[in-house]
């Protein structure tokens, strides 16, 4: 049996940085296996995504655009992760933020476009967060599993969607389930049109202001969770709510306040596709980012500055997968969701697979050294 | 001469560097019921868990029956024919008794034939001993005394020839006990042999024909209970170990500024654990309060700080009555009002050892100035005031980055300390301070608490300790099964009068 390894000799860049790397190539390792057993040479893969990802301009904004994406998935499990709530529901709180995204923009349209988008994102975080209060109340009064109910909320968001995009707010001048357009003034600008400012033409992506409101979101986050009162408290229910009650923190309000964050940055997403891409609401947008929000924010180890990477790496695998699928015939969309799953099953399940094995190696070289 | 069905030789378990059990030796002859008394942490459940196979001595033989064995596991000990009834039954609730027994011997597949076979052994057993339990009843339905009847069946349905019962007593009424005694006794007759694990002396004058006393991880000796007393067995328990007396004035208390009145206390599984307490502290004076742990300390604090909330009376907080009808009655308010509670358990209430050193010197006290200001924390102020503080108490390391759990216990009590003395608290709540303390630190420690008490600070301490109990107290109160059995002045009163109000006797 391997001894326990000494943790406060264990340098922070071993375990924030060394460990996550070796569990990816791990993962990378598994997933080129996958390719070679479809028949496709897997370096040949590699190529392809990062060309796909880095090879040209209006990829990397792809790779950026999802990216956006993700972080603010990531950063929604991340905060109610630090109350130790499992938040699953980012997916259907997305969905609904989106809602609240549209609403808010077409009735408001009539104010200037700033306000417009202070507004519609205000109705981004309130629907999410909406979403977010149920389960939270739940789980605080009556101890339903957050777990449970956030999936459910999701299944709830789905059919809910579904049935407002086919019955009531749909754009009855034809038969598919989405809304009218907003007017083409409230559109996020893009990141097309920024370079068009300089000067330099470059073709479509869906790359948009969302980016940077995503980047902004990551300091509140950072902000929030190391540098108020307030995640210090969620903080301290985390980690023991009984300790938090003896310290007079109240755990019922402590998840109830998470949640309600968490779900408002899930329903951020809304801004990026509705403001920023689809400039309606198309049935389904959401398309997943809420799930693999989770593993992003795992993977970064829920704080902002590890967040950022994960997502900006999952961005690559979406938009570098798309690109393999394109080129090689034998490599589906699926497969790329095996790679995710794979990844996700090293930096999540298997974090700790070799952490005691690289974290004493360093701790034995670092020993020999002062020894020496 | 009766030969020893259970036979113990120089046992020695060592925790860390906590020596549990050093050097036991011990015999246990058939068909007897046999005592071990002592006070918490004296080791008694340690050995006995050795026993049970729970854990393995770190050397030293176990003689069953004149052969030596060894036991790895609690299996190795069910099949040696050693069964334990836990302080905390090990049974699954939502199934039925009979499920609950077969439980890991279930012996094939499909239920059959074997099925019918342990129902009617079951049913045999239950008969020669009254144990009168329906098989069929779920566990959850069940009484507390029913469940602990259960395990007993359990134990002797996988052949238990020497039943161990730790603290079989906590948690069962006065009727329960009876009902447990006699089939203990029916048990005897049948030549079970019986450990009995307590440390309530009317027990044992009641049951057991010998007993052995352990005092701090030592067997301290064993009697003839019919040659022994009460008052003889109370004096062993306890030691006569010469006190550390710190060196106080004796000061002259002022006026009461926290009362309780009739203060009934739950526990979270419903049952009454404080009954009817009184009590009132002074301004500079320190109110020891002694007892077993179990005996409603525990709940008596939580409540007093807020924590828990109470059926019924009230407290009186400088004038203020406080009771559930108060929407100040919570940690966070009283906290505002001049009380400060250092808890039991440290490391489980008192702290979160997962934050860093510094916020652990603020936990309780971050929302105020200069701590934070709009809701954002000062780490600047939280810093230098970490750093004062480490220094003021001695905390080492003094590094108030290092996360908690990486500190020694002696230096995680004084964080504690250090931030809840730190306001200078007119009452102060404070559960074992020196539990698993080095005894540098437990020192400091009281000179801290004589510190508060003069500068007129009215303190209740709550220690299973006796004689920390008996060096820092100006007035001493005894709690037995809830209630307060005793109040002492200190230099009046002699460890023996203590040690006889504890085990519920006096």
């Amino acid at each position: 049996m391997a001894t326990a390894v000494d943790k406060t000799k264990v340098p922070w860049w071993v375990a924030n940085l060394i460990v996550p790397l070796v569990n990816l190539l791990l993962a990378l390792l598994v997933s080129g296996l996958f390719i070679f057993i479809a028949g496709e040479n897997p370096f040949q893969a590699v190529r392809l995504i990062i060309y796909g990802s880095f090879g040209y301009i209006e990829g990397f904004a792809y790779t950026l655009y999802y990216t956006t994406n993700f972080i603010f998935t990531g950063l929604a499990f991340a905060v109610a992760f630090h109350c130790r709530l499992f938040n699953i529901g980012g997916e259907g709180q997305a969905y609904i933020g989106g809602l609240g995204v549209f609403l808010v923009a077409i009735n408001f349209s009539f104010l200037p476009v700033p306000v417009v988008w202070l507004l519609a994102t205000a109705g981004a975080v309130v629907f999410g967060a909406a979403w977010a209060y149920i389960p939270a109340y739940l789980q605080a009064k009556r101890g339903s599993h957050v777990v449970i109910t956030t999936i459910m909320f999701n299944f709830i968001a789905s059919s809910l969607m579904v049935f407002l995009l086919v019955d009531v707010i749909r754009d009855f001048k034809q038969m598919g389930p989405h809304t009218v357009a907003l007017p083409k003034e409230l559109w996020f600008p893009t990141f097309k049109e920024l370079a068009h400012l300089f000067g330099v033409k470059i073709r479509y992506s869906p790359l948009n202001l969302s980016f940077l409101i995503a980047i902004a979101a990551s300091f509140f986050v950072w902000f929030l969770i190391w540098k108020t009162k307030w995640g210090y408290e969620m903080r301290a229910v985390g980690h023991n709510t009984k300790a938090a009650i003896y310290a007079g923190i109240s755990p019922h309000k402590n998840i109830i306040i998470a949640m309600l964050i968490s779900g408002g940055l899930a329903g951020m997403l809304g801004i990026n596709e509705i403001l920023g891409v689809h400039h309606k609401i198309v049935a389904g947008f959401p398309a997943g980012y809420g799930f693999t929000g989770i593993a992003v924010a795992l993977m970064g180890r829920n704080h902002p500055v590890g967040i950022f990477p994960a997502a900006f790496l999952f961005g690559i695998l979406y938009q570098g997968g798309s690109e393999v699928t394109f080129d090689m015939p034998n490599i589906t969309r699926y497969m790329f969701v095996a790679v995710q799953g794979v990844i996700i099953l090293f930096s999540g399940a298997l974090e700790n697979l070799f952490r005691p094995q690289i974290e004493s190696f360093f701790v034995n070289r670092i020993n020999k050294e002062e020894m020496a | 001469m009766v030969s020893p069905i259970l036979e113990l030789k120089d046992i020695n378990k060592s925790f860390g560097h906590v020596h549990a059990n050093k050097n036991i030796n011990l015999q246990i002859n058939k068909g007897t019921i046999h005592g071990i008394i002592g006070e918490n942490g004296a080791g008694k459940s340690t050995l006995m868990s050795i026993v049970f196979g729970l854990y393995q001595a770190d050397s030293g033989t176990i003689n069953i029956n004149g052969k030596e064995i060894k036991l790895k596991s609690p299996r190795d000990s069910i099949l040696s024919g050693i069964g334990m009834v836990h302080q905390h039954f090990m049974l699954v609730e939502n199934f039925s008794v009979l499920e609950n027994i077969i439980l890991g011997f279930e012996g094939e597949f499909v239920f059959g034939k074997n099925l019918d076979k342990a129902k009617k052994d079951l049913k045999n057993l239950c008969d020669m001993y009254k144990l009168n339990i329906d098989l069929e009843s779920t566990i959850s339905d069940l009484s507390v005394g029913f469940r602990q009847r259960v395990e007993i069946l359990k134990s002797l349905y996988r052949g238990a020839e020497i039943l161990i019962l730790d603290e079989p007593t906590g948690v069962l009424t006065p009727q329960e006990v009876d009902e447990l005694f006699k089939i203990l006794r029916s048990l005897k007759e049948e030549g079970k042999t019986i450990v009995l694990i307590t440390h309530k002396l009317n027990e044992i004058m009641d049951l057991t024909s010998e007993v052995s006393v352990m005092r701090q991880g030592e067997m301290v000796g064993h009697k003839k209970t019919e040659s022994t007393n009460k008052e003889d067995l109370a004096e062993m328990m306890v030691g006569r170990s010469v006190l550390l007396r710190i060196n106080k004035l004796s000061t002259k208390p002022g006026n009461a500024v926290f009362s309780v009145r009739d203060l009934v206390v739950k526990d979270d599984l419903d049952v009454t654990r404080v009954k009817n307490v009184n009590l009132d502290i002074h301004e500079g004076e320190i109110l020891g309060l002694a007892g077993v742990t179990g005996n409603g300390q525990t709940e008596l604090l939580e409540a007093l700080s807020g924590i828990r909330k109470i059926e019924s009376g009230e407290i009186q907080l400088f004038n203020e009555t406080i009771s559930n009808k108060n929407n100040f009655f919570d940690p966070k308010s009283l906290k505002e009002k001049g009380l400060a509670h250092v808890p039991e358990d440290r490391q489980r209430m008192g702290l979160v050892t997962d934050f860093k050193a510094y916020e652990n010197l603020i936990f309780g006290y971050h929302h105020q100035e200069p701590f934070s200001k709009s809701s954002v924390l000062k780490e600047k102020e939280i810093l230098s005031f970490s750093k004062k503080v480490m220094e003021e108490y001695d905390v080492r390391p003094r590094s108030p980055n290092l996360i908690t759990s990486n500190f020694s216990g002696g230096n995680q009590q004084k964080i504690i300390l250090s931030r809840e003395l730190n306001e200078n608290p007119k009452v102060l709540l404070v559960g074992q301070p020196t539990r698993g303390v080095d005894i540098g630190a437990i020192e400091f420690i009281h000179q801290r608490l004589i510190d508060m008490r003069d500068k007129g600070a009215a303190i209740l301490l709550v220690s299973v300790e006796l004689e920390e109990v008996l060096s820092l107290s100006d007035r001493i109160i005894v709690m037995f099964d809830g209630k307060i059995v005793g109040e002492k002045i200190n230099k009046d009163v002699t460890d023996r009068e203590l040690g006889l109000l504890m085990a519920g006797v006096a």
